[in-house]
């Protein structure tokens, strides 16, 4: 029989996560700390409106862009959080999570041997979908002195001229970093010199705990015409089970991503839309007291990490902290397993999300505080073990 | 930072102080000198515990009573509702707008209890218009606490 498969598919590793995951699956004892996903239900009155949305008949497919009254809400909402101005009609996609938005996004722009610069650590999704549709992915390894932020120089040693597209994955899983308007700011410039497209991931927007409000890379002026802004309800709305997200950018790139949608989608889920729009409309409220309440399991982790005397710098994005275990002289990977058999924690390893993960793990806080403190007596415990040995 | 401690108590009185100055950015010394003062000001009234009587198979009958009263002059409903809240079986009483005057939840050990209590203690009160005594029949939520409900994380352990 010939190869049924398709090369660049086979070669693709299966996710670092993928693997832990497997491990974890035989220890059902063990406490987690290794999600990516809210804790929190969803809020009532969305659900609610999608029980409605049911009752009513809603069932069919909606226009492959999505709702309207939906992008109008969307909208709205980028225009009063983050003083972005998109027109739902034409620059505005929704999509089956944020990350659909992310493969169409790079199938839509890549041609064979476009380069693709990718910050690493990252969430695992940017490389594959950047080989599946062609490109060819170049990380930019980013250093935990800097608090993995992006710094110019790592940028612009990155360029070359088959440089097509930067990925700006912040607030950023795993690290929890985020780019502040200063830290942008240079960002912006270089994008502009070298006439680069930038795919903005922020769909941790919600989660940003720097005191000032998130700001958006496509919020800068020339950059609206040049970048592709993700966003959606999994982390912000705790709706990740939903699969909604959406795309916006420029009418000529978003149009080519429809097209590639309509043919591989047909639309992003019904029930989910008709919620979505009680959620954008009416759950501020809701998203604050869950910011607010992950920003103080962020402060008690952190504390707990200091008092332990690990290295941790202060993330302020996302729902992740990243520590270091470099001084144990031992990978993250070996680190992680050891933690689950000896003291069954889950956590995982940095390496998970790019080489330039190792020597850190990942901690979702996205547990009860009950949860976070049996799981960091247990990590305690194990450290001091380890100091004890050595 | 009052606010910040007082919606995690209202949820958890049990909150182990240290933790909760390491959520908030605080020290142990200022967490325990605020509940002080919240206790001496009245702001912190009880930390009562949430029961589900049902399962510890004692039993147990609640009612709600809407109660019509002629308040009294110069003092109000405030003297009426004092009459009626002195008495231990009553678990609370608030003043109500609408078609009656006060809503007194009371709590005792049968059907009988109750019915005696409305009828020999509460009723014959001068001001006492009206009573009409509403049994529970089911709680199905109480202080924001769903009681049937036990939490179960459904996530998978390990996500990206």
């Amino acid at each position: 029989m010939r190869n049924p498969l398709n090369q660049k598919i086979s070669d693709i590793k299966p996710s670092g996560i993928r693997k832990f995951f497997d491990i974890v699956a035989e220890m059902p004892e063990a406490i987690s700390l290794g999600v990516g996903e809210p804790d929190f239900d969803t809020p009532w009155k969305v659900r609610d409106e999608a029980i409605y949305s049911l009752e009513r008949g809603r069932t069919f497919y909606t226009s492959n862009s999505g709702l309207k009254e939906l992008r109008v809400a969307i909208a709205d909402y980028l225009k009063r959080r983050y003083d972005l101005s998109y027109n739902p009609m034409s620059e505005m996609l929704m999509t089956v999570g944020g990350s659909e938005g992310i493969d169409a996004a790079l199938r839509a722009m890549l041609d064979p041997g476009d380069e693709v610069l990718i910050p690493q650590p990252c969430y695992v999704s940017y490389e594959p979908c950047t080989i599946l549709a062609g490109g060819v992915p170049v990380p930019i390894n980013l250093k935990e002195e800097n608090e993995f932020r992006l710094k110019p120089e790592e940028l612009e040693s990155a360029i070359t001229d088959k440089t097509k597209v930067l990925i700006m994955p912040f607030p950023n899983n795993p690290t929890g970093a985020v780019m502040e308007e200063e830290d942008l700011k240079p960002i912006v410039d270089l994008v502009i010199k070298h006439d680069i497209f930038v795919l903005t991931d922020e769909i941790y927007s919600e989660l940003s705990y720097t005191g000032k409000p998130h700001i958006s890379i496509a919020s800068f002026p020339g950059m609206k015409e040049r970048t592709i802004y993700i966003n959606g309800f999994s982390k912000s709305h705790a709706m990740t089970g939903w699969r909604l997200g959406y795309a916006c950018g420029p009418e000529k790139i978003i149009a080519q991503m429809t097209k590639i949608h309509q043919f591989a989608i047909m639309c992003a889920p019904t029930t989910s839309q008709y919620a979505a729009v009680v959620a954008i409309r009416e759950c501020d409220e809701d998203v604050k007291n869950m910011r607010e309440e992950y920003n103080d399991r962020r402060r008690y982790l952190l504390e707990r990490f200091k008092k332990m005397n690990i290295k941790c710098f202060e993330p302020y994005g996302a729902f992740y902290i990243f520590p270091s275990i470099a001084e144990f002289g031992m990978s993250s990977e070996e680190f992680c397993t050891r933690l689950l058999r000896e003291k069954e924690v889950a956590v995982v390893p940095g390496t998970a999300f790019g080489d330039s993960g190792e020597g850190n793990v990942r901690i979702s806080y996205a547990y009860s505080i009950e949860n976070l403190k049996k799981a960091m007596d247990r990590i305690e415990e194990f450290v001091n073990e380890l100091r004890e040995k050595n | 930072m009052r606010e910040r401690i007082l919606s995690y108590i209202e949820h958890n009185s049990r909150i182990d102080i240290e933790d909760l100055a390491m959520m908030l950015g605080s020290d142990k010394i200022t967490i325990m000198n605020e509940l002080e003062a919240m206790e001496a000001e009245h702001v912190i009234c009880g930390y009562p515990t949430l029961i589900n009587w049902d399962k510890v198979g004692v039993d147990k009958v609640s009612a709600l009573i809407e109660v019509r009263v002629t308040p009294q002059r110069g003092m109000g409903f405030d003297k009426v509702a004092e009459r009626i809240y002195n008495y231990p079986e009553v678990d609370a009483v608030y003043l109500i707008s609408g078609g009656y005057d006060f809503m007194v939840s009371i709590e005792g050990r049968t059907l009988r209890e109750v019915a005696d209590f409305v009828s020999s203690k509460l009723s014959p009160l001068d001001s006492v218009l009206s009573t009409q005594t509403n049994f529970v029949l089911k709680k199905y939520k109480d202080h924001g606490v769903i009681m049937a409900e036990q939490h179960v994380d459904e996530r998978e352990k390990v996500s990206p």
